[in-house]
């Protein structure tokens, strides 16, 4: 019976971890997005929010604009659809949060005689899954774009499920060639793969076959859809600030903000996804389960426990320096139209994604691992 | 040769689509160097904002702005802000009511009543010394006018408001108790408290 307590305690390490790191991270990038763009437009950003005179950067702006979120008239309108209406945003956030539950960020931790997978959900299709809830994410786009009852609203709604079908597609063909070069859709599969050296018979053990390396088209694409399908700009027809304010334009108060923490979350999720799938996931050149073995013969022999340490802090890294860059890609790209866009995703990344997996196929075929 | 009346993103136009090049057109390559250029400014202003806080190199500034209730920028010498009387050194009004300003105010905001100075070499005091600043124009014509120098606009003071048209009426006591700014524009006198606004007032002696 004990033992039945404990693995289930064990087995909650990493949900909880999966979600305290999501929503504190979906919380935290409003004020990154705020002092980032400042820092790129020589302004200070948010700065005055205090408590008892304490600034600290103005990281207290997040809790400020939740305090008031939460206590704004919640609004809606006299037609709206009522139960659609209250859901759709919650709707939203819930598949942006479930998204990140099988993207692995650490190899194993073992304690206590257990081994416990550094992933929320230990699933054999996690790459699926991980798209799976991306795209029912959009649901709660189309909802509050049709409960609304406003036509900017509904069209709105519309834009959200064309980009998500255009992002999803071009999403799911790069991924393909991912999958083709490790064998697997299970992402923990895949970050293992990752830390093997890349065709050995050429480079020797020096170079880590990391997706970027092996699939650079593929992470082009991915990046490029990835920011597509977080509705963020420069692909923000959805919300589309300057022509129609977009599927949130009858939300007022927490509802409202759940939707802004959801295109958060989502670029949470985009991160963590291309950095296990494209830049090792949780690997760290040279570090095995029993520390580092580095090329040139030197090993130095580390605990269990700091190895895992040190691949769930890289995994971090990795994610929170992903994020920056699609940050300064939000802040220096101007929008598409919505021409463009559809343009872009159906004539651009959706062939040439299948290219990629022509040539990621005769690439293996010559290299006899097909 | 280009009509004078040519928009612009007409095929003319340099930066039309069609005379765009092949790697323009291509876009990514455009965008990596977008990205390079505010990534370095990114990174340029993290360094000047990082030598600031933490290593207390107070010449260095990653942003341009200033704080302005807490910071002013520095005022021109120039500056027309708000008015005040000059003192004679017995502390009277160095104005002898001659009712310059008054007739040259293009906002009819200045009000002067005369009356006698007790001195006889002086002619005329005012009695009463109004300027409504609701109505103020800030021309600077008033200081220009007066023969005796007596009015000034150099206090530095910006920030005066009031929760009503006759709070802004600002009287002659008020006025003479203002001193000059400091350098830099920096008020050297606390900002006048407008009639209408109730505020505690700390009493030395009991009344």
């Amino acid at each position: 019976m004990s033992n039945l307590a404990l693995d289930l305690l064990l087995q909650a390490i990493p949900v909880a971890f999966t979600l305290f790191v999501v929503l504190n991270f979906g919380g935290i990038l409003t004020w990154v997005e705020r002092k980032q763009s400042a820092i790129m437009q020589d302004r200070l950003g948010a700065n005055r929010a205090s408590i008892f005179g304490i600034r600290v950067l103005g990281l207290l702006h997040p809790l400020a604009d939740a305090i008031k979120m939460l206590t704004k008239e919640d609004f809606m309108p006299a037609r709206a659809d009522r139960l659609m209406f209250k859901v759709a945003p919650f709707v939203s956030v819930f598949f942006a949060l479930a998204a990140f539950a099988s993207i692995p960020f650490g190899d194993t931790l073992k304690i206590a005689g257990r081994e416990i997978q550094l992933q929320a959900v230990t699933l054999n299709v996690g790459i699926l899954y991980v798209l799976a809830m991306l795209s029912l994410g959009v649901y709660g786009l189309m909802m509050a774009g049709w409960a609304s009852a406003n036509n900017y609203a509904l069209l709105g709604g519309q834009r959200a499920a064309a980009l998500m079908i255009t992002a999803e597609v071009a999403i799911g063909a790069s991924i393909m060639g991912v999958v083709m070069v490790y064998g697997s859709l299970n992402m923990q599969d895949i970050a293992r793969a990752q830390g093997l050296p890349l065709l050995p018979q050429y480079f020797g053990p020096w170079i880590p076959a990391w997706g970027i390396l092996t699939q650079p088209l593929a992470f082009v694409l991915f990046l490029t859809a990835g920011i597509a399908a977080t509705k963020r700009i420069p692909f923000d027809m959805p919300e589309g600030e300057s022509e129609i304010i977009g599927y949130f334009v009858e939300y007022s108060g927490m509802k409202f903000g759940m939707f802004a923490m959801a295109d958060f979350l989502e670029t949470v999720v985009i991160a963590g996804m291309t950095t296990a799938l494209f830049l090792g996931g949780w690997q760290v050149p040279y570090l095995g389960s029993s520390g580092f073995s580095f090329p040139w013969g030197m090993e130095v022999p580390l605990p269990d426990l700091l190895v895992t340490g040190i691949q769930v802090i890289a995994f971090l890294t990795k994610v929170v320096a992903l994020i920056w860059f699609l940050m300064l890609i939000r802040w220096t790209l101007p929008r598409f139209r919505y021409d463009q866009a559809m343009r872009l995703g159906w004539l651009g990344l959706f062939p040439l994604s299948i290219l990629n997996i022509v040539i990621t196929g005769l690439v293996l075929l010559l290299l006899g691992k097909a | 040769m280009p009509s004078p009346y040519q928009s612009s993103n007409t095929p003319a136009d340099p930066r039309h689509s069609s005379r765009l090049g092949l790697a323009q057109r291509f876009y990514l390559l455009e965008v990596l160097s977008g990205l390079k250029l505010t990534g370095l400014r990114f990174f340029a202003n993290m360094a000047r904002h990082t030598l600031h806080t933490v290593f207390r190199v107070k010449s260095a500034h990653g942003a341009v702005t200033i704080q302005y209730p807490d910071e002013r920028r520095p005022y021109s010498p120039r500056l027309r802000s708000l008015h005040r009387l000059v003192r004679r050194d017995d502390g009277s009004p160095r104005c002898v009511a001659c009712m310059m300003c008054e007739t040259v105010c293009p906002a009819h905001c200045i009000y002067i009543v005369a009356t006698e100075h007790p001195n006889p070499e002086i002619e005329k005091v005012p009695e009463r010394f109004d300027i409504d600043l609701g109505k103020c124009v800030f021309c600077g014509y008033c200081v220009e006018a007066c023969p005796e120098d007596a009015i000034r606009m150099d206090t530095g003071i910006l920030e005066f408001s009031s929760f009503s048209r006759g709070g802004m009426i600002y009287t002659k006591e008020t006025l003479l108790a203002l001193e000059p700014a400091g350098p830099h524009g920096v008020p050297t006198s606390p900002v006048p408290i407008p009639a209408d606004r109730t505020m505690p007032v700390i009493r030395s002696t009991p009344s």
